[in-house]
């Protein structure tokens, strides 16, 4: 790895490490991972299920924190700051879509995609998150609480609440594991779209072998550990 | 699958984790505190009595004017109770040639069962000592009056009937029925051994036998209750309860005081247990779809939840009881040094109604939640957000109310009190219910307006609606009973005690003549004394009910009907309804005198003897008929030990009859030569000394005032349970919450404000609903309960709800402290 690719890297990790202890014995989830992205680059991290996706995207996102290792994320390396000190780059840089969508039940829907924007106290929230869910399709649901909408238009919405922000990068957990086929197709083009409109860094973990390949890039996970 | 170790399995995990702190610490604060209660009450009830008894020298008197048939002390016998006997009459005693009339009293053995008798000291040791036992034959024990009547000394001889006794002691204070009447003449005592030999029983003289009994409240209960079947005309029971309904006011007072206190902490209990339950039934959805999914049936859930909460119901109220016992004890020898007498060991009951209370409380409010996670539709496995059964409908909580109520009416032991309390609550619930929902909803709206923290917060109290009404109803009910416990409690506490001053009435004064009413006053003039109020009394028997003869026999199987009819009524009159009556039916002659006469009873007189309003009732008044219609009946506050009359008339009727005039008046201790005085100028008034039974009252008063303050620290403990279940209820809801915050960016600052709006929210309601509560249910405690004056008391609605605010923003803050240190990750990952 040459200084340069580190530079234009929005995003690279060092021996990233994860265990846990599990009451007789230590489990190793990931280990010693090496990876990184560019700006604009669509990666996607394939694996089998429990190979360590989802704790990898986690550690990138710092919600939580490694046993050892390092990840820089636009610039700066993470685990130096404080819980609240990555909140706030969270809040700055990265995007969020999960397989259960994850959205606030006491929110309305557009409550819930202006939740990111007014936490970074951006003032006209709620022009903004109108706009954005009227690009996802659901300009008639914005009063409608999570509960009243089908798992495609809460999808939706965590969509929208991901790209509220302008984030320089988006992290997508299986965002269609919980959809129907038909359903799923409609999301991930959505999300492709958008990715393409914002020019987002785009993380996508995903089992699926065909949507991976609608990546420019894939990074294979077995076992905690980097397929080459 | 074998549900029975399936459900002993599951508790025991749920025990360990943690799962299950909340409803056993409510339990057993629960049923603690009314142990506590329970077994306390019970020992000062027996302690009373006991003392009190001591009045009598005994638990119970059979009196007669002929030798008591044998079968009276066989009985007593049977029943394993004491007895002792007391043979009075009036004898001439003879020194020399000096001679005086006398009370002697001829004792056995035993005498005296309760209380003690003090004898003059020695040159020696001049204290007062307590008799160790009763006179030897050939002996007489003498009162003050006799020694300086004749000048005697021990050693010197007195003739008594035929024989002659030698002095031995001086009695200085012997336990007595008749101890109060200052003009007694002097009193002797020897022993019944010697009677017969003095020839002193002879026919015709008026002579009284009494048999004193004492033993177990219980045993007791039971040879009255025999006795009274055996009675002839000429035999009657009398305990100390009968002789001073003071005393009896006074302990019913104290008995409410207290179970009020222990029901205030249960009030708390339930409603944490209500919030415990509800998490609880959340928390288990998941197991209880995948055990539906693999084929369990619904009986069979419902039974192992059943087992699983019999088993934890046990658990916690016997842990509850012990504590109580324990309790109760470190209460009994705190308050020690206010009783006299050591307080007797309690009885099992309590500790029974403690287990009780604690099956009632957690059944009544986990049954349908339970039944209802039996149909949790096993297609829950496969999506979480479906049919969740509906945790906290008002049905939901109406085995619980009705259970509690039940608790409520059961414990108060007075119908009345428990109706009041619980038609108090559930109007509370009710109400606090219907006006959250409406503030709910409103200040949901307003959350459009609000900016920043307070929206979130608005929105988190909007959208779970259902759960933050039960959150506000349960901390509202809690902070009222609290504050009822307080601050109303220690009003009306303070309210009886000054009911009863230092300069209550202390002595009263009987049968002043109508000639007399001057010389008395001039009499008390000179001792610069304001002359107390009289008030007039005619005596009259009661003869007919409607036109219908009153027969005393058709009495005969309520002894304490009987002997009033028996008696001669004291009837007195009046315009003015003194200051301790109430009128409970019908109304008060206030607009000048009515046509009819019209007379106006004592409630409780009324129901022994089966009188109502508009029965006319005829008495035979100085050998005339005098006929009036009960106009009204009334509850009379006998501890107040200001004269009062159990029939009262209307003026104009009963005047032309002979009468004498009663008043009550305060002796202070150092002018009472004052009342020696007054015997000697008025020899045939009768004073009477209760302040003996007045000091009684207020050792009681401040005992209860003090277990009331211990039993307080149940109170709060409950009170903290309250709150920390309120907060723990939305734990999980909160805890999901924070983990989308932060993952979305969200310092925890931003987090944190937007809880505390939310708990500064639920807590300015609470308080709110708590201080309405408190502030309508002290006035009517105090009002038609307890009978004493309320004043309103603006304090309750700032302390109310900044106790409110600053209480739930407090322990909610914490509550939640630890849910900000959990990586978001690992929640996500548990809940997605
Ligand atoms: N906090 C944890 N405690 C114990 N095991 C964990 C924890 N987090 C993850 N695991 C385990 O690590 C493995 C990888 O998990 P995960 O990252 O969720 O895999 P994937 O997303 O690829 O399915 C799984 O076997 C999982 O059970
Ligand atoms: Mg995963």
């Amino acid at each position: 790895m040459t200084n340069k690719m580190v530079n234009e890297s929005i995003l690279w990790t060092n021996a990233l490490t994860k265990q846990v202890n599990t009451g007789e014995q230590q489990l190793t989830i990931l280990q010693n991972i090496d990876m990184q992205v560019d700006a604009g680059e669509a990666v996607a991290v394939i694996g089998a299920s429990g190979s360590g996706k989802s704790t990898l995207l986690g550690l990138l996102a710092g919600l939580d924190v490694p046993t050892s290792g390092k990840v820089h994320l636009d610039g700066v390396d993470i685990f130096t700051l404080d819980e609240d000190e990555r909140a706030a780059l969270r809040s700055r840089v990265l995007g969020f879509v999960f397989q259960s969508f994850q959205l606030l039940p006491a929110l309305s829907a557009l409550e819930n995609v202006m939740l990111p924007l007014e936490l970074s106290g951006v003032s006209n929230a709620e022009i903004a998150a109108e706009k954005l869910l009227d690009r996802v399709g659901l300009s008639h649901r914005l009063h409608h609480y999570p509960k009243q909408l089908s798992g495609g238009e809460q999808q939706r919405v965590a969509i929208a609440r991901a790209f509220a922000t302008e984030p320089k990068m988006l992290l997508a957990d299986e965002p269609t594991g919980n959809l129907d086929s038909a359903t799923g197709i409609q999301i991930i083009e959505l999300m492709f779209e958008l990715n393409r409109e914002h020019g987002t860094t785009l993380v996508l973990v995903t089992h699926d072998e065909a949507l991976s390949q609608r990546c420019a890039r894939q990074i294979r996970l077995a076992d905690g550990k980097l397929v080459q | 699958m074998n549900f029975f170790k399936l459900s002993f399995l599951m508790l025991r995990r749920d025990w360990r984790a943690g799962e299950l702190n909340v409803l056993v610490l409510a339990l057993v604060i629960a049923v603690s505190s009314m142990t506590t209660v329970g077994f306390f009450a019970d020992r000062v009830e027996m302690a009373l009595s006991h003392e009190s008894n001591q009045l009598l020298g005994a638990d119970l008197l059979v009196i007669s004017n002929h030798p008591l048939d044998e079968q009276y002390a066989e009985q007593a016998k049977r029943l394993r109770l004491s007895t002792s006997t007391v043979t009075k009459f009036p004898s001439m005693i003879s020194n020399g040639d000096a001679n005086q009339l006398a009370e002697v009293k001829a004792v056995t053995d035993g005498y005296p069962l309760r209380g003690k008798l003090y004898l003059a000291g020695t040159r020696a040791s001049p204290e007062y000592r307590v008799a160790n036992g009763i006179p030897e034959p050939g002996t007489i024990w003498v009162d003050e009056k006799l020694m300086h009547r004749f000048e005697l000394r021990r050693g010197d001889l007195l003739d008594v009937g035929a024989i002659q006794l030698k002095v031995t002691e001086l009695v200085m204070r012997e336990p007595d029925h008749s101890v109060g009447f200052m003009n007694m003449g002097p009193r002797v005592l020897i022993n019944a051994e010697d009677l017969s030999a003095a020839g002193l029983i002879q026919q015709g003289s008026r002579i009284r036998y009494d048999l004193l009994i004492a033993g177990e409240t219980k045993q007791v209960d039971l040879f009255r209750d025999w006795a009274e079947t055996q009675l002839t005309t000429a035999e009657r029971i009398e305990g100390v309860r009968d002789a001073r309904p003071e005393i009896k006011a006074a302990l019913e007072r104290a008995e409410k005081f207290l179970s009020l206190a222990a029901l205030a902490s249960v009030v708390l209990a339930a409603a944490a247990i209500a919030l415990a339950v509800r998490r609880f039934s959340l928390r288990h959805l998941d197991g209880c779809a995948i055990m539906r999914s693999l084929g369990a049936s619904q009986t069979g859930l419902f039974q192992m939840y059943l087992l699983y909460f019999t088993t934890l119901g046990i658990i916690a109220s016997m842990l509850g009881c012990l504590l109580g016992f324990g309790a109760q004890e470190v209460l009994a020898i705190w308050l020690s040094d206010l009783t006299e007498t050591a307080l007797p060991w309690p009885s099992w009951i309590p500790a029974i109604h403690g287990l009780l209370v604690g099956m009632v409380l957690l059944l009544g409010f986990a049954l349908p939640p339970i039944s209802n996670l039996r149909s949790v539709p096993a297609l829950r496995v496969l999506r979480r957000d479906i049919g969740l059964p509906n945790t906290h409908s008002l049905a939901g909580y109406l085995l619980g109310l009705a259970a509690l109520s039940s608790l409520f009416i059961w414990k108060a032991e007075d119908l009345k009190l428990g109706i009041y309390i619980v038609t108090g609550f559930i109007t509370a619930i009710v109400v606090f219910g219907v006006l959250g929902w409406l503030l709910v909803k409103m200040l949901s709206r307003l959350r459009h307006q609000a900016g920043g923290a307070w929206r979130y917060g608005l929105a988190n109290i909007g959208r779970r609606t259902m759960s933050s009404i039960v959150q506000t109803v349960s901390l509202g009910l809690g902070l009222m009973a609290l504050l009822v416990l307080t601050l109303i409690q220690d009003d009306l506490i303070e309210d009886w005690q000054t009911r009863l001053p230092d300069d209550a009435p202390n002595h009263f004064l009987v049968s002043i003549q109508p000639d007399q009413l001057q010389p008395l006053e001039d009499f008390f003039s000179q001792y610069e004394m304001a002359s107390p109020t009289v008030y007039p009394m005619v005596r009259g028997r009661l003869t007919e009910i409607n036109g219908k003869q009153v027969n005393p026999d058709d009495y005969a199987d309520d002894s304490h009907a009987e002997r009033h009819i028996r008696r001669d009524f004291n009837l007195s009159w009046t315009n003015q309804i003194s200051s301790d009556n109430q009128i409970t039916q019908g109304s008060w002659w206030d607009e000048g005198v009515p046509e009819e006469p019209a007379l106006s009873f004592e409630e409780g007189l009324a129901a022994t003897l089966g009188v109502k309003l508009g029965d006319r009732l005829t008495f035979d008044v100085a050998g005339s008929p005098v006929t009036a219609k009960i106009t009204s009946l009334r509850q009379v506050d006998w501890d107040s030990f200001r004269v009062n009359f159990f029939v009262v008339g209307s003026p104009g009727f009963l005047e032309q009859y002979p009468v004498s005039y009663v008043t009550s008046l305060h002796v202070p201790p150092a002018e009472i030569t004052m009342m020696h005085e007054l015997v000697r100028a008025f020899p045939n008034i009768l004073v009477v000394d209760v302040a003996v039974v007045i000091n009684q009252v207020q050792q009681m008063i401040a005992q209860v005032s003090r277990a009331i303050e211990f039993v307080f620290l149940f109170t709060l403990l409950a009170g903290f349970v309250v709150l920390y279940a309120a907060i723990a209820s939305t734990q999980d809801e909160r805890i999901y919450e924070a983990a989308i915050f932060r993952t979305l960016g969200a310092r925890r600052e931003q987090l944190t404000r937007a809880w505390a709006a939310e708990f500064v929210i639920l807590g300015g309601l609470a308080g709110l609903f708590a201080s309405a509560g408190a502030t309508a249910m002290g006035y009517a405690i105090g009002r038609y309960v307890l009978h004493l004056g309320y004043t309103f008391n603006p304090w309750i609605w700032l302390i109310g709800i900044l106790a409110g605010v600053i209480g739930v923003f407090l322990v909610g803050m914490m509550g939640t402290r630890s849910t900000l240190t959990t990586p978001p990750l690992l929640t996500l990952r548990k809940l997605g």
